[in-house]
Formats: structure tokens, sequence, C-alpha cells
């Protein structure tokens, strides 16, 4: 096992180089730089804007400021926001919370709800279950998020009035900020009413970013679940007077998960491309919000720190899912 | 009164392109401590009887039986969980593909235990205790280190050995082994027959032994159904179908028995066209 972790985290290292080079030329293919930006209509004198450039090293040849970047990097330094004048990597701990709050709603929303559905209609295959949930998830599948999450906040928020448009949380509820989490901080300041706000805050946001995971995680379930269904061992189960939810639930959802925890770990990146659209539309201030922000001020540094720190983000979780089937599938822990 | 007793067992699949019949109104006794082996080739209908027993058929097939009595008890008016109180525990059941048949993600000493906690009331010291004399009994070397063994861990003959223990686990009255040596070598086959035997004798259970080979039969079975196309040809004692076959299909396929062949080439059941025409007919009709 430690083998194996250490072969994987060694191969981490080139994808993370890679993840530097395209974070570090991305923002830089674009037009404008962060200057004329931050200078706005009024403009820049030219001379004044040389001097400045000169100070944060933009005039360098592009191979030089990659290295310095890299040098940075390797010493925990992200750079300084030209917006806010903090710390990149200030900012991104300080955002980050919320978008992980909003993820791992909606990682749970997908998988409590997708699992179940997916085993379900494999074991009602071809009824009118089986039929409705699958056409169900290929339209939650196909559904773009922004008008899907436009949709609710019209339906929940305006007309019925159920939850908020925006935001983490009420304006009227205020404490300090213990582990950035608004659930756990709510409950934590003992404020009445502060946890139910936080949850109908959290509640559409998290449903629309957990739509298209749900929609995956429910189909590959499903397909999962019908192959094991057929394989022998099911029917020993069966053959040793097993009652039908343990040879499903345990002997046939063992296997079925493999493929479908690789589907979940997958997941995560689209959870968190789907942070940036949904933090947009619901003004949720996390990371998804943060970098779309900075992209349009040109914000070099935040945009290359919050892009590497996701990418890192992302590798993660696929060694963890990684290491998870090893633990799942005896063949390959054995192997 | 026998140990099981099925009278006039009918099984239809849903396919396609419309039912398929698998299984056209055949009998089957079995008293305790006699081995009946059901032979016939492919697509008999061997194993279907048998999985409609055990309940293990899917949802497209369509059973009806006369009777189907187990120790006096009609099977088929039992609920879904008294039924399973009987399978698994009174009647079990060994497959083909061992290897296959045990669950990859699960260790042998976890499989055969769940039988036990299903069927009995042993505290987990005790179960532990009674999986390794099951691999013991089975043959399975240094028993206890093999308990945290996977399936892919073992070979083809330890995994049958394993589904032996497994089906056996609580007691059987009835063991069903549906072809367990073919996928098998030789060598291997031959310690599994015999082990199958040596249990039967010391329990006393009723072993039903679905083959397609007449060598198995010959070798195990007190009596034989022979069956065709999923109608059955002829049931005899093991010594009378051997030597004076009444059934043409049944004198059919001991003519293409190696060891009887007479001429330069191996006669096979399609050389008896007259007959299997015949047969199609009536199956069709």
């Amino acid at each position: 096992m430690l083998r194996f972790l250490v072969g994987r985290i060694g191969l981490l290292i080139p994808t993370f180089l890679g993840v530097t080079l395209v974070a570090f030329s991305f923002i830089r293919l674009l037009p404008g730089d962060p200057l004329d930006l931050l200078a706005g209509e009024r403009g820049i004198d030219p001379a004044r804007k040389a001097e400045l450039l000169h100070q944060m090293g933009f005039d360098r040849p592009l191979w030089h400021q990659y290295l310095m970047y890299l040098g940075d990097i390797l010493q925990g330094d992200l750079g300084t926001s030209f917006v806010s004048k903090k710390p990149v990597l200030e900012e991104f701990f300080t955002l980050f919370p919320a978008t992980v709050e909003l993820s791992l709603c909606a990682i749970f929303i997908a998988v409590a709800i997708g699992i179940p559905a997916g085993i379900f209609a494999a074991v009602k295959r071809g009824s009118f279950f089986d039929q409705t949930i699958m056409g169900t998830a290929l339209v939650g599948y196909s559904m773009p998020i922004f008008w899907w999450g436009l949709l609710l906040i019209i339906f929940f928020s305006g007309i019925l009035q159920w939850t908020p448009v925006s935001g983490r949380i009420s304006l009227i509820y205020f404490f300090p900020q213990v582990t950035g989490f608004m659930l756990i901080d709510s409950l934590l300041s003992g404020q009445e009413g502060a946890f139910k706000s936080a949850v109908s805050h959290l509640i559409l946001p998290s449903v629309v970013l957990a739509t298209i995971p749900l929609a995956v995680i429910a189909r590959q379930t499903r397909s999962a679940m019908l192959e094991v269904l057929g394989e022998d061992y099911v029917r020993t189960a069966r053959a040793k007077g097993l009652a039908p939810f343990r040879v499903i639930g345990l002997h046939a959802l063992r296997n079925a998960l493999i493929p479908v925890i690789t589907t979940i770990g997958l997941q995560v990146g689209v959870l968190l491309a789907g942070a940036i659209l949904t933090e947009t539309i619901f003004s949720w201030p996390g990371i998804g919000k943060w970098l779309v922000d900075s992209i349009s001020r040109r914000d070099y540094f935040v945009v290359q720190g919050a892009l590497l720190m996701i990418a890192g983000v992302v590798m993660l979780v696929n060694l963890i899912v990684d290491v998870l089937y090893g633990l799942i599938n005896p063949r390959i822990r054995h192997n | 009164m026998p140990l099981l007793e099925i009278r006039n067992l009918k099984v239809e699949f849903e396919t396609a392109s419309g039912p398929f019949k698998a299984l056209d109104g055949v009998d089957y006794t079995v008293d305790s401590g006699e081995v009946l082996a059901i032979v016939g080739e492919s697509g008999s209908g061997k194993s279907v009887a048998m999985l409609a027993l055990m309940g293990l058929l899917p949802d497209t097939a369509t059973v009806t039986v006369d009777k189907m009595e187990f120790e006096g008890r009609d099977i088929t008016k039992l609920s879904a969980t008294d039924r399973r109180q009987v399978i698994g525990k009174d009647i079990s059941m060994i497959f083909q593909e061992p290897i296959a048949s045990l669950n990859p993600c699960f260790t042998v000493g976890f499989q055969i235990g769940e039988a036990l906690k299903v069927h009995t009331d042993l505290s987990s010291s005790d179960r532990s205790r009674r999986v390794i004399e099951l691999l013991e009994a089975v043959g399975i070397p240094e028993p206890k280190g093999r308990l945290s063994s996977f399936p892919h861990q073992m070979s083809g003959g330890q995994c049958q050995r394993v589904m032996i223990a497994m089906a056996i686990a609580c007691q059987p009255k009835l063991l069903i082994a549906d072809e367990p040596t073919t996928a098998l070598d030789v060598t291997i086959q031959k310690q599994i027959l015999d082990l199958l035997l040596k249990l039967q004798e010391e329990s006393g259970m009723g072993l039903i032994m679905i083959t397609h080979d007449m060598g198995v039969v010959a070798e195990t079975a007190d009596r034989v159904v022979v069956q065709y196309q999923g109608r059955q040809m002829e049931e005899s004692d093991v010594l009378t179908l051997f030597e004076s076959p009444k059934h043409p299909y049944t004198k059919a396929l001991l003519s293409a028995l190696p060891e009887n062949a007479t001429g330069d080439r191996l006669p096979t059941v399609s050389d008896f066209r007259e007959f299997l025409e015949s047969e199609a007919k009536k199956v069709s009709a």
C-alpha cells in the first residue's frame, strides 16, 4: 500500500508542474493587463505604467517570470492580490470553506439520492420507476447550470418565497468565523434562527450544484448494479437464503461501488467547475466567484493561485479515490 | 415420505420472440442419503429445474408445478421469508464456476460465516471456530490462516472446496451440486467428487448431482434422471441405466462414451437424427 501511495504521489509532481504552466500562461493570453483595468477609464501615464510594470516584474521575459513564479510557489508564496492587497493564500483560505461547504453539501445530496435511485432503477429494470429515474437523470444532466439556477430562484425564492436569493446567511446575524463553515459557525454562535438561515441559504445552490453529479452517479450506479446483479456470486448469496436487502445492499453494491467511487471522485472536478457558475448566480462568496471576479480584473496572482489550489484539491481527491478504490477492491490492494 | 418430491415441473421464459419452454413436466424424487444424478446435454433443463426449486430463476421465468414438497412441506406455499429459512439451510447448492461464485470483495471466512450468521444462533467466536472446522472438513490446508483469504488468492479447486464448506455449513438435508467439477481440471475433479460423496455419506444428506458427464454419474449416483430439451426421457437406478438403457436418447448418450466406441469414429447424439427430430416436433407441439 505504501509503495502504491508513493507511486501515485510521484505522478502528481509532473501534473502539478503542468498545472502551474497552464495557470501561468492562461491569464497572460487574455488581452489587457491589471494596470489598465485598475486605472479604469481615466487611463494611466505610460511612464508610470512602465515603472509599475518594472516594479511588479512584468517587464521581464515570460520564462523568467515563470521561473520566479515557480520559485515563489516552492516557498509557499502565491503572490499578493492587486485589488485587495492581501496574500493570495490568505484570501484562498478565507473563501475556501464557503466553497467546500457548498460542494460537500452538493456531493452529499448527489450521493444520498443518486446511489439509492440507481440501485432502485437497476433492481426494477425496465419498470415505470426505472424509466422515470433515468429520464429525470438525463434531463438533469442536460440542464445548463445557470438556467436551472435561475429557474429555481424564480420559483422558490421569487414565487414561493421559501428561500433567500443569495448570500450565505441573513444580514441580521453576525458572529465571528470559527471554522469558516457557516452551518457549524451558526450553530456555535448560539444565535436563535442563525442555523436555519444558513441552511435556507445553502439549500438552493447545493441542489443546483448537485444536479449534474446526481444524474451521473445515478446512471453509473444503475449500470454497475445491472452488471453485478447478473454475477454468479449474487446468485450464491441468494442461494444462502440471505434477505434481498442484504444481497443487494452488501454483496452486489460493494462490487458495484468500485466504478461508482471513481465516478464520484471525477465529479469533484465537475463540482468545482460548477461551483464557479453556481457561486456567481447565488452570489456565494467562495473561490468560484473570487476566481471569476479576478479574471475580469486581470488579477494575475489570484487567478494563478486559485487555479493552482483548485487543481491541487482535485489531484488530492483523485489520490483519495485511488486509495479508496484499493480499500474496496481487494484484488487491486493485493496487486 | 421422500425428502424431496417434485411433480410436473414446468418452466417458461419470456423472450423477445415469445415464451420459451425450458422445462416441460419433469418429476424428481430424492430420499435422505440418496444420490440422484440429473444428466443431459446443455439446454436440457437440468440446472433450470434446480434453480426453480431454489427460487433463483430470474423474473422472466414462470414456474408451474403440481407438487413441490420438501420433507412433506409444500415449498410453493411458503412465504418468501419462510422459504429463505429452508433455502441455504436445509437445501443448499454449489455451482459450476467456483471462482465466479464467490464474492471477490469478501474473505472466504466472512462468506462461510455469513450462512451461519443468517441461519444459526452461534456467537461470533463460535462461528469462527465452526468456519475453521468446515474448512478443515473440506480439506483446505491451514484453515485458520485461510479465513482472511480472498477468492482471487485461491485456486479453482480450493474455491470449490470453500463453496462446499459454505453449502454444508448449516448441515443441509439436501445438497444440490450443479456441475461441480466442470470448471476444474481432471485430478481436482476426482478429489471434489470424493469429497462430496464422503460428506454425503457422513451426514446422510440427499445429494442431487447435475452433470453431463456419464463418468460422474457412474461413479456417484444411486439413481439417474435423463433429460433432453426440457423433458424427462428416462429414470432408473444407475446399474439398470448403464446395463440396459430403455430410451433411445439414453442409448445415444451411452454410445457416445469413448469407452463404448466400436468403429473408427466416436458416435455423437446427433447421429440419432431421426429420434432427435421426432423429439423436437413433440417439444414444439
